[in-house]
């Protein structure tokens, strides 16, 4: 146990507080997805759109947010922005900004895809048997979106929890800065505290992320046509 | 003939003329379809035959001309469309089954829906016309799991259970596997023999012969010849059909000489 450093975990109330780093970790992730999700919804039938201007313009963004790692949006928005406009937000607020401009981005190209790829046949076919234009969407047009949506953004939704370890390089203290402290602190007791932590820490985005992504790829498999 | 005045006209086409900006689609088409008939539609690719189906149910907007079934005009903007749609079944070269529907699904769908009729006489029903096309033990399966030749009997039996007064077959056998051709085929000649009335877009020439009552050749957008089948494809009239017609046979290009005590 001490030669894999696992027993740090059980000085003091070490557990508890990265299992509190790790509530940061989720509660930031919960609030930027639930932005990004609605958002990237209203994005995404706003990308459908045939204007160019709409068109260009939802690209260019959508390219920003690609090529940008995502540190340097953390950094531009926390470090950048509040001197450059003298806004005075906190690391966790700068998060959620980033994060879900982020996603929202992600979001709206994948609710664009899901809604193109509905051939223009579907909804003729649907016409021709005599449902209206509303009873087409909900019938037809609804269903098999979410069902392409559903276990892509459910994917997102994980990739966005696992990115949120950046946010530590802010000062935010999430679990993998929980974690650091700790390693830090029983440097001298316990110098091999590093495996362990990390470890748990391994454990944890595991336990968070492992159910999600079970759930996308069962709903991909039962949808899947 | 002489009995179809007796007839009652179900649809009527009024020098329609359809065009994608500059480029006309259909010239200038007039028919009139009774009660009964089966119209085939041939011509070369690309002469305006699919397009003129897809008027026909309102699913292209027209830039000249009426179209009427039963008297009453066909425009896709109108706001009764959805109601004079369902006089219209249309079945698709591509099937166009919902995929997240089952079978049973995908044809209950809009006689419940559109029609509000009664869920056991419209289950009823479908199951009748899904054992008459073979395929009642498909009826819980998915699109996805069927074969082409049974995409394309569902969706005809689709298109039926909302029980049309015109069917109209767009080049439904044009996806098809040869060998799936015939299953398809014969569902069609029997709605034929049972005196259902249809307006058929095919390339399948001995098909359109034993099918039709009335055969149109439309190239270059316009109606070239309207015949009996068996004057149409034994006495072509214009160079146009004649030229359209020897496209289906090919000459021997090697002439062997037969042994002879073959």
């Amino acid at each position: 146990m001490e030669a894999l450093g696992i027993d740090v975990l059980f000085k003091g109330s070490n557990f508890m507080r990265l299992l509190g780093g790790l509530w940061v970790t989720v509660e930031l992730s919960l609030i930027s997805v639930a932005i990004s999700m609605v958002l990237g919804v209203l994005f995404g039938i706003i990308m459908t759109s045939k204007n160019k201007a709409v068109k260009i313009i939802s690209r260019i963004y959508l390219e920003v947010v690609r090529i940008m790692p995502q540190m340097v949006l953390l950094f531009i928005v926390f470090f950048g922005a509040t001197r450059a406009f003298d806004l005075n937000f906190s690391a966790e607020t700068a998060c959620v900004i980033v994060f879900a401009f982020w996603g929202t981005a992600e979001m709206g190209d994948l609710v664009r895809g899901a809604v193109t790829a509905i051939p223009k046949h579907q909804y003729e076919s649907s016409y021709a048997l005599g449902l209206t234009k509303s009873q087409t969407y909900y019938y037809i047009v609804i269903p098999q979106t979410l069902r392409r949506l559903i276990p892509l953004s459910i994917n997102l939704v994980t990739r966005m929890m696992k990115t949120t370890s950046l946010i530590m390089m802010i000062g935010v203290v999430e679990v993998m800065k929980v974690g650091q402290q700790i390693i830090e602190a029983n440097r001298m007791t316990s110098p091999n505290a590093a495996f362990g932590v990390y470890a748990t820490i391994f454990l944890f985005y595991f336990i968070a992320c492992w159910p999600i992504s079970l759930l996308a790829s069962k709903l991909e498999k039962k949808w899947s046509d | 003939m002489a009995g179809q005045l007796l007839k009652e006209t179900l649809l009527k086409i009024d020098h329609l003329r359809k065009a994608y900006g500059d480029t006309v689609v259909l010239k200038d088409i007039s028919l009139t379809v009774h009660k009964g008939e089966v119209i085939v539609v041939i011509g070369p690719s690309g002469c305006g035959k699919s397009t003129l189906l897809r008027c026909i149910n309102g699913l292209e907007p027209i830039q000249g001309g009426s179209i009427t079934l039963q008297d009453k005009p066909i425009d896709g903007q109108s706001k009764d469309i959805a109601q004079i749609r369902q006089k219209l079944g249309m079945v698709f070269q591509n099937y166009e089954l919902f995929p997240h529907k089952t079978v049973l699904q995908n044809i209950m769908l809009a006689p419940l829906k559109v029609q509000k009729r009664d869920k056991e006489e419209v289950r009823q029903m479908a199951e009748q016309w899904l054992e008459r096309v073979g395929l009642l033990d498909k009826k819980d399966s998915y699109p996805r799991q069927l074969s082409g030749g049974q995409k394309q009997r569902v969706a005809i039996v689709r298109a039926l259970c909302m029980e049309p007064e015109i069917m109209l077959f767009d080049e439904v056998t044009a996806a098809l596997d040869p060998e799936m051709v015939r299953e398809v085929l014969d569902v069609i000649l029997a709605l034929a023999k049972a005196g259902r009335t249809m307006v058929i877009v095919t390339h399948e020439m001995s098909f359109a012969r034993a099918v039709a009552d009335r055969v149109l050749f439309l190239d270059g957008g316009e109606i070239v010849e309207e015949a009996l089948p068996e004057v149409f494809f034994d006495h072509p009239s214009t160079d146009r059909a004649k030229k359209f017609l020897s496209t289906f046979t090919y000459d021997a290009v090697r002439h062997h000489d037969v042994p002879q005590n073959y």
